[in-house]
């Protein structure tokens, strides 16, 4: 039997104007026009976006879960980023 | 290696979902592998029974409704392979799977569709029992299969409510057509209660199952939950369902009911229902038939292409991003 070649793509759909493109799922094509109007017909069948992304996953870096402590600990310590670390007295508005 | 078990078992522990590429046991593997292939399958399959009734749909109206909830079933397959392959399983190898009989398929859907009022009954009986047993798998540990899930019963809603409408419709036409409704679901019932697997002391896989959180509910459990739906249901529509051991239980606040006859359930499973042979079949030669317009497709974007196809089918999946 033969064996389709068609390469894997990632589909990422924009739900509305004003939104990101989300990742929705992937599906094969033979080129990227293909891989539009399949995803269109697979993830819009009911208005779910306004626009499509898709991308052949062998394109996608993507970090390894197995070294997701390191990889992210450089934000760990990093408190001073997030609004709360800093102490603002009750009285001063709109802060 | 125990490190890794540790993580994925506080993974289950916390409710927390396993995500592609994250590291899981074999088992788990290939349980889900199996459970959402099978899934895929019957979502595919299941194109057929219905199918067969698009060009004999009474009307225009029910003919585009009927062709876009076969559509459906086909996106619903495709979801699922999707979310497979994230587990770094070609979609074509579950294909052969499949057609080559090693991968099974619901059972449901080797039952023929003999009337239209099949394809009302199938709409609210066995799309109805689908979504008893597809709710929670939303919730289930493997993300994908579960974002797959919760696609799947946001449109299997319509699919049930169109099925319910048409047997409403045809309920208020002529004595031959409420026969008709009558006979789909006596014909239907038993295989509908089947759909949710054999009774608990008989599921082997259960146990497992639950512990890694990808199945919820008992099968027992959710037979019940199905027929406490259904009765109210079926008196709405003015039909009997087709067993005398039927009747409501104060104590237990549930309805009693009869057991579905599991030696033809064996028999189906085991490929020696009415339509196994014809199912299989019609999906081989689809493949089979379809083999040149994928090779097609192929040399066309090779032409067109200064980066052509990947050699390679089971390059890195979904998950990487998912």
């Amino acid at each position: 039997m033969s064996r389709a070649t068609w390469p894997l793509y990632e589909v990422f759909v924009r739900g509305k104007r004003g939104l990101n493109h989300v990742h929705v799922g992937s599906l094969h094509a033979a080129d990227d026009e293909m891989a539009l109007h399949n995803a269109r017909d697979l993830y819009t069948r009911r208005n779910e976006g306004v626009s499509i992304w898709v991308v052949r996953a062998v394109h996608i870096t993507a970090s390894s879960p197995d070294e997701k402590d390191p990889f992210f600990a450089p934000s760990g310590d990093k408190v001073y980023r997030h609004p709360t670390f800093y102490d603002i007295p009750d009285e001063v508005p709109h802060i | 290696m125990t490190d890794l078990q540790e993580h994925f078992d506080r993974t289950i522990a916390t409710d927390h979902r396993v995500e592609p590429r994250d590291w899981v046991p074999d088992g788990y593997r290939k349980t889900m592998i199996r459970q959402i292939a099978q899934h895929a399958h019957s979502e595919i399959i299941g194109m057929q029974p219905e199918g067969e009734w698009i060009t004999r749909a009474p009307s225009l109206r029910r003919k585009a409704i009927l062709l876009a909830k076969v559509q459906d079933e086909a996106g619903h397959g495709l979801y699922l392979y999707s979310a497979a392959e994230t587990l770094g399983i070609d979609r074509d190898e579950l294909t052969e799977r499949l057609i080559d009989g090693r991968q099974k398929y619901s059972s449901i859907f080797n039952y023929p569709t003999l009337t239209f009022a099949d394809v009302g009954v199938i709409g609210w009986l066995v799309d109805g029992a689908a979504i008893c047993n597809q709710v929670p798998l939303c919730r289930s540990s493997f993300g994908p299969y579960a974002r797959a899930m919760i696609r799947i019963c946001k449109e299997e809603s319509f699919h049930q409510r169109q099925g319910y409408e048409l047997l409403m419709t045809m309920m208020r036409g002529t004595q031959a057509q409420r026969d008709m409704v009558q006979d789909a679901t006596n014909r239907w019932w038993w295989p509908s209660l089947m759909m949710f697997g054999p009774p608990d002391a008989d599921s082997t896989n259960t146990a497992q199952s639950m512990a890694w959180k990808i199945k919820r509910h008992t099968n027992d459990e959710l037979r019940q939950r199905f027929v406490d739906m259904s009765v109210p249901q079926a008196d709405a529509l003015g039909v009997t369902l087709p067993d005398p051991l039927l009747r409501w239980n104060e104590d237990r606040g549930h309805h009693d009911f009869g057991s579905p006859d599991w030696d033809e359930f064996k028999q189906i499973v085991s490929g020696n229902g009415p339509c196994n042979a014809a199912r299989i079949a019609r999906r081989r030669a689809a493949h089979e038939d379809g083999a040149w317009v994928r090779e097609a497709a192929s040399a066309y974007a090779a032409k067109h292409s200064s980066s052509p196809p990947s050699p390679s089918l089971s390059s890195s999946s979904a998950g990487a991003v998912a």
